[in-house]
């Protein structure tokens, strides 16, 4: 889809933040100036669109409970495929990206307590042959990442 | 924040995104048999708390034309980390960074920073904004680009067992 110069507007507005009243859509309009059947009708185009990914609530994964750990691996090329396929498949992999370094790739795990980051760690350690090296977050810093629409 | 099982229903029924109707949260409220007004002072505890970060839009950076990103890696000196990972955090071009810790000597990097731009040469132009704010306080730097997305499920809230 093709978006005017009123779809980029309400992408950068609604960026910002929605409000938590009853009659949110109507108080937004309001600020850009647009009506309110306007204004969802136009987000209802962009979701379907997939221009937007998500409009809601964004929640910080580790107060809704479980634990999360960004790990990485060095895995030679010729046993590249191997190896991302017996991470890919523990469900507590969340998502795994190969990357341009000696660290060739690097997944995210997802268990519901921390012992079991290192549990699952080391033995993605031994089914791999390779070692599994995990960095935590140890201090997450507010972002104010904005896509300029 | 404690987390009760009407929090973890609102999660569960929030996490896939808000209806677009004029009342959204009468909405929501109706399906978990909650008073519209109880809903919103739980979003409003929950946003207060942070287990709501904010209530907003994610626009599909790919079909607005950012198809580059890359994970910015920093050895910054553990003493300036604190202050200057929150000026690399408050760039608009930063979506995610962290401190973590290095594994030595394969990984010297303590700062994790993913960066977003048009093409690979913007994301080396965002680069070289970062490592100018760093400074003398960063005595080593790499980029990661993605390859290859290997797997990817989004995050979800489980399930509650028992």
């Amino acid at each position: 889809m093709t978006l005017d110069d009123t779809d980029r507007r309400i992408l950068n507005h609604l960026q910002e933040g929605f409000p938590i009243a009853p009659d949110p859509f109507a108080l937004v309009a309001a600020e850009l100036a647009l009506d309110e059947a306007d204004l969802i009708a136009r987000l209802e185009r962009m979701r379907e669109a997939r221009v937007i990914t998500r409009f809601g609530p964004f929640f910080d994964a580790a107060a809704m409970g479980g634990a999360f750990c960004l790990c990485a691996m060095a895995a030679p090329e010729d046993e590249f495929d191997r190896v991302a396929e017996i991470v890919n498949a523990r469900p507590e992999v969340a998502h795994n990206y190969a990357r341009s370094h000696a660290l060739n790739m690097w997944f995210v795990l997802a268990t519901e307590t921390e012992a079991e980051i290192a549990e699952v760690a080391e033995a993605l350690t031994r089914a791999t042959g390779h070692e599994v090296l995990c960095f935590p977050k140890l201090q997450e810093f507010f972002v104010r990442f904005r896509v300029a629409a | 924040m404690t987390l009760d099982a009407t929090d973890r229903r609102i999660i569960e029924a929030t996490q896939g995104g808000l209806p677009l109707v004029p009342r959204p949260y009468a909405q929501v409220a109706a399906e978990l048999g909650l008073a519209e007004d109880a809903l919103c002072d739980r979003l409003r505890a929950l946003q207060a708390a942070g287990v709501i970060r904010r209530i907003a839009v994610a626009p599909n950076h790919y079909k607005l034309g950012m198809t580059a990103n890359g994970m910015s890696v920093w050895d910054v000196a553990d003493e300036r980390i604190a202050e200057l990972g929150q000026q690399v955090g408050d760039l608009p071009f930063v979506s995610h960074c962290y401190e973590r810790p290095r594994a030595l000597p394969l990984w010297p990097y303590n700062l994790f920073a993913m960066l977003h731009g048009q093409s690979r040469d913007e994301v080396e132009v965002l680069r070289a904004q970062v490592a100018d704010l760093l400074g003398a306080a960063c005595r080593g730097s790499d980029i990661l680009y993605s390859t290859r997305i290997l797997k990817k499920t989004g995050l979800r809230l489980r399930q509650q067992k028992g």
